[in-house]
């Protein structure tokens, strides 16, 4: 299983599969191995980039000065 | 009615000029002077030649070019100034002009100089050293956004992160960006976002403004909020060309607040794109490493022969030896064969028992010769033997005695007697006849 990690190092560690994959120096063993990373790198880069929610907050300070988180309105239509 | 003509001095127009000049001159050396400039122009000397006005007079002045390289700004025309010149009459045209050695623009001029002096405390202290500069998360999902909340920057920034990276997570802190007590605002969002802990990178944002607008950004306190903040800090404040303090301390400068967003977000898209390519490349390279495993199979295989068919080479090849073989050695049989025939053809041929015989013959003939010179020598030695004999028997002391010659020797010891001196009285002798011998003793010598 790929270990939780930051969307950089997942990328990272695709590009770098990639690069030996195409350098030809892999045993079939090896490049098995490889490829199995590498199919789960990509997998969870994609699944980084679609799961995370939108929100948009608002922080700010009432009268006694308590935080207030409120729900920011995006009242821009355009994409 | 004509004026009379005047019987004192009559001045040239030169000498007028010159007279002028030096009173102007002397009286005016160096000048403070504030106006507005307008008809701005620099010709390609590279001097700038403009009027300085305000509202009821104008006066033309310049500012050479050695003197504008010390100016840190730009001169244009409907800017209100102030600055240091001489006052100067050009003889040839009858002008006066001021000749200016500085220029400050005013009112700003002393923001710009506060600016130009901390920016130079905080270089010195080390805040614009790139060893400080925090990195930029490459994606960072948490953003907190310092900035006015009613603001375009806010807007652009919402926009931007919408269209790069829609589903990240935007932390807005609102804060007066401009007059009393912004500073403190931003600072305190600062600190309240590093407390918080909650977001990657903070985006500290203003749109366009003057320099006294910007002046938040410009403070010293800013400045050490941003510096000392553990969160990465991108600003975007005013236009292309504005820098702020802020700029120079933070560790990402955005030209504008929309660029603030852009740097801190990647376009979700290119990521896509990226991952896609990645994810293709990899099956493409796995693709053509299993294809290239099965030729080399495939070719492998077909190099490969079954022990069978070794088997059926190694007779062909055998058979084919064997059979070579055969025929070399019957032709080595067949060449001797012939060659002792040849030999034994050439051995017993009739020259050879000719020269046998003759050498036959040969021998006989010298044995014959032989016999017969052995024969010859035989017969001539005979000869000369009995010759010899003859001559040996006429010289022997027999036939000497047999004619009454006798020889006389000692009885004792057989000595001859050839002289009477050799003879005592009393001595016996020996006397030798030709047939017998006498024994007598010595009587007398007669001598």
């Amino acid at each position: 299983m790929v270990k939780k990690q930051s969307f950089e190092a997942s990328l990272k560690e695709l590009e770098e599969i990639v690069r030996e994959m195409e350098s030809g120096d892999l045993s079939l063993e090896e490049a098995v191995k490889k490829y199995e990373t590498g199919i789960k790198q990509a997998k969870y880069c994609n699944d980084f980039l679609n799961t995370t929610e939108r929100k948009i907050i608002m922080l700010t300070k009432d009268n006694e000065g308590s935080l207030k988180e409120e729900i920011f309105k995006d009242d821009s239509n355009d994409i | 009615m004509m004026a009379e003509k005047p019987t004192g001095h009559i001045h040239t127009v030169s000498t007028l000029t010159r007279e002028i000049k030096t009173l102007l001159e002397e009286t005016y050396p160096f000048i403070w002077v504030c106006g507005e400039i307008s008809n701005y122009s620099v010709p390609a000397s590279g001097h700038s030649y403009f009027t300085l006005k305000d509202q009821q007079a104008t006066i033309q002045a310049v500012m050479f070019k050695n003197q504008k390289l010390k100016l840190r700004f730009n001169l244009e025309a409907g800017m209100k100034v102030y600055g240091l010149a001489r006052l100067s009459i050009y003889e040839p045209r009858g002008t006066y002009q001021l000749i200016f050695e500085h220029i400050e623009p005013e009112g700003a001029g002393s923001f710009q100089i506060a600016f130009e002096q901390l920016k130079r405390k905080l270089s010195d202290k080390g805040y614009f050293d790139p060893k400080f500069k925090k990195p930029i998360p490459y994606l960072p999902l948490n953003i907190c956004i310092i900035t006015s909340g009613t603001g375009a920057a806010l807007k652009d920034i919402i926009h931007i992160s919408k269209r790069r990276f829609s589903n990240c997570r935007l932390e807005i802190l609102p804060v007066k960006v401009q007059g009393d007590g912004a500073d403190i605002e931003i600072i305190n969002a600062i600190h309240l976002a590093n407390q918080r802990q909650k977001a990657e990178v903070i985006l500290l944002a203003r749109g366009g403004g003057s320099l006294e607008d910007l002046s938040a950004f410009n403070s010293e306190s800013v400045a050490e909020a941003v510096f000392q903040s553990k969160i990465p800090i991108i600003t975007g404040v005013g236009h292309e060309t504005d820098f702020t303090i802020a700029d120079f301390v933070a560790d990402l400068r955005a030209p504008t607040p929309s660029a603030a967003a852009e740097l801190a977000l990647p376009d979700k898209r290119i990521l896509i794109q990226q991952v896609f390519e990645f994810r293709k490349r990899l099956d493409k390279s796995m693709a053509s490493l299993i294809s290239n495993l099965r030729h080399t199979r495939i070719s492998l295989l077909s190099r490969l022969k079954s022990p069978e068919m070794m088997i059926y080479t190694h007779r062909l090849k055998l058979e084919d030896l064997e059979l070579r073989l055969n025929r070399q050695i019957k032709a080595y049989f067949e060449y001797h064969k012939e060659k002792i025939q040849w030999l034994s053809d050439s051995l017993y041929s009739k020259t050879i028992k000719k020269r046998i015989s003759d050498q036959q013959q040969h021998v006989k003939m010298l044995s014959d010769k032989l016999a017969h010179h052995f024969y010859v020598l035989f017969q001539k030695n005979k000869t000369k033997l009995i010759e010899l004999a003859s001559k040996l028997d006429v010289l022997s002391p027999l036939s000497v005695l047999n004619r009454g010659y006798s020889i006389s020797r000692f009885v004792l010891n057989k000595k001859i007697i050839t002289d009477s001196a050799q003879v005592k009285p009393e001595d016996k002798l020996e006397t030798i006849l030709f047939k017998g011998r006498l024994i007598s003793t010595v009587e007398k010598i007669d001598g």
